[in-house]
């Protein structure tokens, strides 16, 4: 309650907490930074400029008639009510107009068709509500959620200058490559788009696209889910790194590298407070969109975590894990089993039956989840090291 | 005299005026007391609508979650749309419809009396039954107007299944409208009034009409397919199953193409009374009005996947839908010069339905500029679904639709009521009107092109400014609709008494009876020359 | 007014009756037709889509490969790329063998998918092949292939599951490289 108040006066006191600079005044579509998105832009302009003449004549030829013929300037109606040749001349000139317009557009939509030749090819998955990356041939694959704080989303904390456009993971792409992107999603219908690199395609579960781009400047170029997917539609942004080649190349061996400490990860023996810290980043980054940052949920849709049978009961550790490898059908609740690692899981889950005074002292272990997946069965590892209850309590 | 008391049946002893009480309207067949409850029902709707608008608004006055949470949004969006387009901007044009055709080809009544009272009462059960979903567990609809599956079908709220029966109700009561007016116009016209002797808004809205026969029963087989999808089993839109989720779009689009002129074309022709009323000038090319709004409503199904440029269709289709798009403009471009010559040497005055209709060539075309920027395939790829295009549906929708509207209540609300309304606050509604809506909608130009998508609660920093200025724009825009209120209600109840033709230039058989319309009007046809 | 000029009129008032009345019918028949056209463009579409290969749907049904007919064109060599996506809720692992392979056109080219379902719930899955470029889609064709039915998995079960493609020798020219994606979603509600 009080927390609405506090907005609504900042509401009303109409401050921005941004300060103001000219970005916020743009008025204009990008010229972007590829060829496409050249041509698209000089499309844009021609055909404004051209509505804009048509305007200002048509425009014109109106607002002189309603300053010089109106009846207070004692105009005299004239009496003419057809013309065949105005109305041929009024039909046939917008056309010809449209048929100009028509032979660049047409040129630069055959040249967005041709994904011909491409250098690289990436697979882009939209999931609600984030992106997958996935490198085909690379065997480099990675999730790219919003990094927005949450604070900044409730007006706690004073927004940074990328709020709502900036990623944990961006995809990264080299320069002066042809870059072919296979859009598909694996829910419901999204749409990637990146305004500079004038690509946008709706992501459609069960049917491929195909789009490409070919950058020619390095930099970040920052984009949005263009579709109506759901709740989150608003924060599943999209940040691309165009990087020179061998900058690509070196961040591409360094993210192999990194899976394979991920994958050694799960071998290592976890101790319940490594276990919980990584738990809260990972429940922050993943889970609290729908489930909330206090475990409140947002019940009927979204259940609440905190005090719940499945995270509090000793008997449902099974169903709890069962239920964040596989996820609910029918629901919001996706399935993590390929989204998470076997790391990740199993710190959520020990998060939750430990988290907001859900105090259950009972911890699951990387292993334990491979298991799971390996078998569907959960079978408690014997040899991990579980807080004693005491110490929980203080956690 | 016989065709009046034969539309009324059995009820003869009501042929000289109203029955009283409220039996009166639920049982009435009388096309001016239907026409009235027609109008009143869409403006509570269009106040509704509105009130969402505002929630929206006042959401997106700055970045970050202030008001309501996403999810919410989410339904202000999908009912605001719903509610604008199915409640507020159709009924009021078959209110309009019901009190002028008849009034205006010289018929006693509508053709189908009774089925016009059922296709009127249909329709508060609708809204009403669409509305409630608002407060079911899981809430109302949440999938924007457009309602893609599988978002409206695998992952809807619980209460979708009330939605689509919503629908169904709103499209039959469309169709019997449409059915009875398409019945009236061409059986019903007094002797001497040829086809092309009708006014120009008996005209569009026959065509109108017939648009809404053609494309009702196929939104009414999408929603039909998404209730089979969600309680039945079938996988017409879901890929699993073997469907496919873009046939979906195929579909609504189908519908929802000729769906936008079935909101724009009576209100060319009610700008093509009202202009050449006040120019003190028949209007310039009577013909050709006709023929462009013919081709429009053919070309209207043809243009249908420009709404899916980036949907992934082959190129040819995308050329092919391209090339027809850009075809609109020729004849919405004769239209257009059609006014302005009408107006040309005329000898006007500027009583507030002309403003309106000014206003409405103005803003109407800068819509349909837009409309043909989108329309170029490759820049839609940046355009769609920006706010661009919410800018773009909103310069043709609010001035083409609303304004219009406002246009013809005012102009013919002498005839309905016998009083004329007040020029001084009528004229403040149309300049507080005007500059709340190109406040609300131009910046929205400006935040679409620099990437601002549409359907989102919170936004990028860079968007803060224009969305600031677009809500102050759209709080005046709301709350200014309550002196339109006003002005309805004090012209009812009293005013200077006006004349049969209380426009000098104006022209057509409802100024040939007093105002206010007596009860039953042409009961003998008319004589046309 | 004269006792026949009443006449007249009312027999004029029956005919404008009768004739709102046919208005009225062969209206009410125009909207259930295109009720019914709502539904005609389901099978209208599919075939639509068959036809142009919009939405890279592929044929259904296997295509007959006659070995004698088929003569490799070696002078191409063409690039299959093979990548699969999970619809959410389906847990299933399930990857391609080998993420490309390069056939000549008319020439076989063989692979393996494996799927596994690590839940203790026997499941039934559907993949749902999906072509780009479009304009490939009828040249790429599946002579054996998982997503021709439904797939059941016991609980813990893993299954490698054949595919075997031919790449049609009038593949246009420009084409060199093909990308077969398959979504396996979770059916088991739909049985």
């Amino acid at each position: 309650m009080r927390q609405q108040a506090r907005s609504l006066f900042l509401l009303l006191a109409g401050s921005t907490a941004s300060g103001s600079s000219l970005a916020e005044w743009e008025v204009n579509m990008t010229e972007g930074v590829t060829a496409v998105s050249r041509n698209i832009y000089g499309l844009h302009m021609t055909i404004l400029m051209i509505c804009v003449v048509i305007g200002v004549i048509v425009f014109g030829v109106m607002f002189y008639s309603i300053f010089k013929h109106r009846k207070s300037k004692g105009a005299v109606p004239q009496q003419f009510h057809e013309s065949t040749l105005v109305e041929i001349a009024w039909t046939s000139i917008p056309f010809l107009i449209l048929v100009l317009m028509a032979i660049p557009a047409t040129k630069t939509l055959v040249d967005i068709y041709n994904t011909d030749e491409a250098d690289i090819d990436i697979k882009i998955t939209g999931y609600q509500w984030k992106w997958q990356y996935e490198y085909v041939g690379e065997d480099v694959s990675f999730f790219s959620n919003l990094s927005t704080p949450r604070e900044e989303v409730t007006n706690v904390r004073t927004k940074n200058p990328n709020y709502l456009l900036e990623v944990d993971e961006p995809l990264v792409i080299p320069v002066g490559k042809k870059v072919r992107f296979l859009v598909t999603a694996a829910d419901v219908i999204h749409s990637w788009w990146v305004p500079a690199l004038a690509v946008k395609r709706d992501a459609i579960p069960g049917f491929i696209n195909e789009a490409w781009t070919n950058i020619d400047v390095p930099g970040t170029y920052r984009g949005q889910c263009a579709e109506l997917c759901g709740k989150d539609h608003g924060y599943m942004p999209i940040v691309v790194e165009a990087k020179s080649e061998a900058d690509y190349e070196a961040w591409l061996v360094a993210k192999k590298e990194e899976a394979e400490k991920e994958r050694e990860l799960t071998d290592k023996v976890w101790s319940m407070e490594e276990l919980m810290a990584r738990g809260e980043q990972t429940y922050n980054k993943v889970c609290a969109v729908c489930h909330q940052v206090n475990g409140t949920g947002m019940p009927p849709l979204f259940p609440a975590l905190k005090g719940s049978a499945m995270a509090t009961e000793a008997s449902q550790i099974a169903a709890h894990v069962d239920i964040v490898v596989n996820g609910k059908k029918g629901t919001a609740m996706q399935s993590f089993a390929n989204q998470l690692s076997e790391v990740d899981i199993a710190a959520v889950v020990t998060y939750e039956r430990n988290a907001w005074g859900n105090n259950t002292g009972e911890m699951v272990t990387p292993k334990e989840v491979m298991e799971y997946k390996k078998t569907g069965k959960y079978v408690e590892e014997t040899a991990k090291q579980a807080m004693p209850a005491k110490q929980q309590a203080s956690l | 005299m016989t065709s009046a008391t034969d539309t009324h049946g059995g009820h003869d002893d009501h042929a000289h005026g109203p029955a009283k009480g409220l039996m009166r309207w639920v049982l009435t067949t009388n096309h001016k007391d239907i026409g009235s409850m027609y109008l009143w029902f869409s403006f509570i709707m269009f106040l509704t609508g509105g009130a969402m608008a505002m929630i929206i608004r006042a959401e997106l006055f700055q970045p970050g979650l202030h008001i309501v949470e996403p999810a919410f949004f989410n339904q202000m969006t999908t009912m605001h749309g719903l509610i604008m387009v199915f409640g507020a901007v159709m009924p009021a044009f078959v209110g309009l419809a019901n009190w002028m055709i008849p009034m205006q080809i010289g018929a006693p009544d509508m053709a189908m009396p009774r089925m016009n009272n059922w296709s009127f009462w249909i329709l508060p059960f609708a809204a009403v039954m669409l509305i409630s979903t608002l407060f079911m567990e899981g809430g109302g609809p949440n999938f924007g107007w457009t309602f893609y599956a599988p978002l409206s079908t695998d992952y809807s709220p619980p209460s979708t299944t009330f939605f689509i029966f919503a629908i169904h109700m709103l499209g039959i009561s469309s169709i019997m409208g449409a059915i009875n007016i398409i019945a009236t116009i061409l059986n019903l016209r007094a002797p001497g009034m040829t086809m092309m002797k009708m006014p120009l808004f008996v005209w569009t809205w026959l065509i109108t009409a017939y648009l809404l026969i053609a494309v009702m029963p196929v939104l009414a087989g999408a929603v039909t397919m998404m209730l089979l999808d969600i309680h039945f089993g079938t996988s017409f839109f879901n890929a699993g199953g073997g469907g496919d989720p873009v046939l979906f779009q195929h579909i609504f689009w189908f519908f929802g193409h000729p769906e936008v002129y079935i909101m724009i074309l009576p209100s060319f022709g009610i700008v093509s009374a009202i202009i050449p009323a006040f120019a003190r000038k028949g209007l310039f090319g009577y013909t050709s009005m006709v023929y462009a709004t013919a081709s429009i409503a053919f070309l209207s199904f043809i243009v249908w996947a420009h709404h899916m440029f980036t949907v992934g269709i082959p190129l040819i289709g995308e050329l092919f839908f391209m090339y027809a798009t850009m075809l609109i403009a020729v004849p919405t471009g004769v239209k257009v010069f059609n006014w302005v010559t009408t107006m040309f040497r005329g000898s006007m005055t500027f009583e507030t339905p002309m403003l309106f209709s000014i206003a409405f060539v103005v803003l109407f075309t800068i819509g349909g500029f837009s409309g043909l920027m989108l329309s170029i395939a490759p820049a839609d790829f940046q355009y769609h679904d920006t706010y661009f295009v919410v800018a773009h549906f909103h310069y043709v929708l609010v001035p083409g639709a609303i304004f219009a509207i406002f246009a013809a209540c005012y102009y013919w609300l002498p005839k309905w009521t016998g009083h004329m309304y007040d020029e001084t606050l009528a004229k403040t509604h149309f300049w507080l009107s005007f500059i709340g809506m190109n406040l609300t909608f131009f910046p929205m130009h400006f935040v679409g092109l620099a990437g601002m998508p549409r359907r989102i609660p919170d936004y990028a920093l860079q968007f803060a400014n224009f969305n600031e200025i677009s809500s102050v724009g759209g709080f005046l825009f709301g709350t200014t609709q309550f002196l339109f209120l006003f002005i309805i209600i004090k012209c009812i109840r009293g005013g200077e008494k006006a004349p049969a033709k209380p426009w000098e230039g104006a022209e057509g058989l409802e100024w040939s009876v007093p105002s206010p319309a007596p009860y039953h009007t042409f009961t003998t046809p008319p004589d046309v020359k | 007014m004269s006792q026949s000029d009443k006449g007249e009129s009312d027999q004029k008032t029956l005919s404008v009756a009768q004739s709102a009345r046919r208005t009225v019918i062969r209206s009410i028949l125009v909207a259930i037709g295109m009720f019914g056209f709502g539904f005609a463009m389901v099978p209208l579409y599919n075939v639509f889509c068959q036809v142009t290969g919009l939405n890279g749907k592929t044929d259904p049904d296997p295509y007959l490969y006659k070995a004698a007919e088929a003569k490799a064109d070696t002078s191409r060599d063409i690039k299959v790329q093979f990548v699969a996506t999970r619809n959410a809720g389906m847990s299933w692992s399930f990857t391609p063998s080998t993420p490309q392979v390069t056939v000549h056109p008319g020439e076989p080219g063989v692979l393996n998918f494996v799927v596994k379902n690590p839940t203790d719930k026997p499941m039934v899955g559907q993949a749902i092949p999906s072509v780009t470029p479009f304009e490939a889609t009828n040249f790429l064709h599946k002579v054996e292939c998982f997503c021709f039915t439904t797939q059941t998995l016991q609980p813990g079960e893993e299954r490698i599951m054949p595919l075997r493609i031919i790449v049609d020798q009038e593949l246009p020219k420009h084409i060199k490289k093909l990308t077969l994606s398959y979504t396996l979603f979770d059916v088991t509600h739909l049985q």
